[in-house]
């Protein structure tokens, strides 16, 4: 009778990601860490002719994200131009700065859902993740958004130093009456390929938080829809990348580059269209960058001829480049790969690691 | 809230989580029901039945309605409506008022 809404191939999601400032200093922050070379370029009607553009090309979800997207003073503006489009309209914040005031404003402009990011289920240890103390104001917002009658979904990543924690992480977010929890391992690509060896767990740390996770959603069915995700280096078989390139998403960078994904401004010789140049739907037709990674013409061995190219589409691009130095590879993380040492040789550093380095660069700009 | 695998009561009336959003999706012309992340796109007795799950009408009223308007039966429609509601109710996509 259903089906998932993203079976063909269009545009489903706009990311606005609308400013990378950010009063956080998250460790594993996956926006560039040349984050300083895209300042805030947008105007508030640039972002709403984006919008309208994404709407015309089918779009129905948008994504309000940085970054902080409440430092944006616009915002509320936004939100109402998303709703007058009939968005389905996520905030994706840190929390901060925020007031009550402020999130009802954002709530009477139509604002869908928030998702909140909480860095552990501790204060000390999510303060120190995010570089600052926001945990207990975190929590305040977290509670606003359901007093306001908004769905919240609360959004925690997991790493080595916090995996051990899972079970508090789900009574935190029960706790709160979150419909929705992502227990989202970390992903090593931007700040967090930076501090791998800080982050990256053991396989035996995955698989335990992974079957408190899958016993909590048994428990939980109905109530939270709780979601594990596991990190691409203990996959075996790498994620369908944003769903596959150019095909349901179209990020839009604070300084009006469209883009396929969080980070495809970091690959080498790819020329990304900005939205103050052309319309959405060019970009989207027929911008040289979007077609790069299209279809399977581009594909490697051993994508080209593997029966799971309409599956994971190769896996992530990025990592790709920021692995083995060629945007074009089979995604490492796939064991297929050829460059699939990288992967396993990261991992048998995790394992054999006694101590946790206790050395982690935090995000910032101008670096 | 209906415990996992127990049946359905007819005497439920179904309601639409707020995370979700029904609507019309001009594309395609179907309706989905939208959630944070993602959507359902629904065949036409799916989007009629969730049109009717406002909290307003009992599982029971919700089948007869439909049997109506897809000119079927109850009895051929029902085992239908439970199955999708019980569905979407695991999912947390809609709550059901006893």
């Amino acid at each position: 009778m259903t089906d998932e809404a993203t079976t063909d191939d269009r545009l489903y999601t706009l990311i606005a990601e609308l400013t990378y400032l950010c009063p956080l200093r998250c460790v594993y922050c996956s926006n560039p860490t040349d984050l300083a070379a895209h300042p805030d370029r947008l105007q508030t009607a640039d972002w709403l002719r984006v919008f309208r553009e994404a709407a015309e090309l089918g779009a129905l979800q948008l994504n309000l994200s940085g970054g902080e997207p409440l430092l944006r003073k616009d915002l509320e503006d936004l939100v109402a131009g998303a709703q007058r489009l009939d968005f389905y309209t996520n905030l994706i914040t840190s929390g901060q700065p925020l007031t009550r005031d402020r999130l009802t404003r954002l709530r009477d402009a139509g604002l869908s859902s928030v998702q909140v990011s909480i860095q552990d289920a501790r204060a000390a240890e999510s303060d120190r993740i995010a570089g600052r103390v926001s945990f207990e104001h975190k929590l305040e917002v977290a509670r606003w958004v359901k007093e306001l009658g908004l769905p919240l979904t609360v959004n925690m990543v997991l790493h080595r130093q916090n995996l051990s924690r899972v079970a508090e992480m789900i009574a935190l977010a029960e706790g709160l009456g979150a419909d929705r929890l992502e227990l989202a391992n970390t992903q090593y690509l931007a700040w967090a390929l930076t501090n791998r060896s800080a982050l990256l767990p053991s396989r035996a740390q995955i698989d335990e938080a992974r079957e408190v996770a899958r016993a909590a959603r048994e428990r939980l069915k109905g109530k939270i829809e709780l979601l594990f995700v596991l990190p691409d280096y203990y996959s075996d078989r790498p994620k369908a990348c944003m769903s596959g390139w150019g095909k349901r998403y179209l990020l839009v960078s604070p300084d009006g580059l469209a883009l396929p994904c969080h980070l495809a401004h970091t690959l080498p010789g790819l020329r990304f269209d900005n939205v103050q140049d052309r319309s959405l739907s060019e970009i989207w037709q027929s911008s040289e960058a979007f077609a790069a990674f299209r279809g399977e013409a581009w594909m490697p061995e051993p994508c080209a001829s593997c029966d799971r190219r309409t599956v994971d589409f190769g896996g992530c691009r990025c990592q790709a480049f920021h692995l083995t130095g060629d945007a074009a590879a089979t995604d490492p993380a796939c064991s297929l790969s050829p460059k699939h040492g990288l992967i396993t040789e990261s991992r048998a550093a995790a394992q054999a690691e006694q101590l946790i380095p206790l050395t982690l660069r935090y995000r910032e700009i101008g670096r | 809230m209906t415990e996992g695998g127990a049946p359905l009561e007819l005497t439920l009336r179904p309601k639409l989580a707020p995370k979700t959003k029904l609507r019309l999706d001009q594309k395609t012309g179907k309706y989905l029901l939208l959630y944070p992340e993602k959507g359902l796109l629904l065949n036409p007795t799916g989007a009629a039945i969730l049109k009717l799950c406002t909290g307003e009408h009992a599982l029971s009223a919700i089948i007869l309605q439909l049997a109506t308007e897809f000119q079927s039966s109850p009895e051929l429609l029902g085992p239908e409506v439970l199955a999708f509601v019980r569905g979407l109710l695991d999912r947390g996509l809609l709550q059901a008022e006893p």
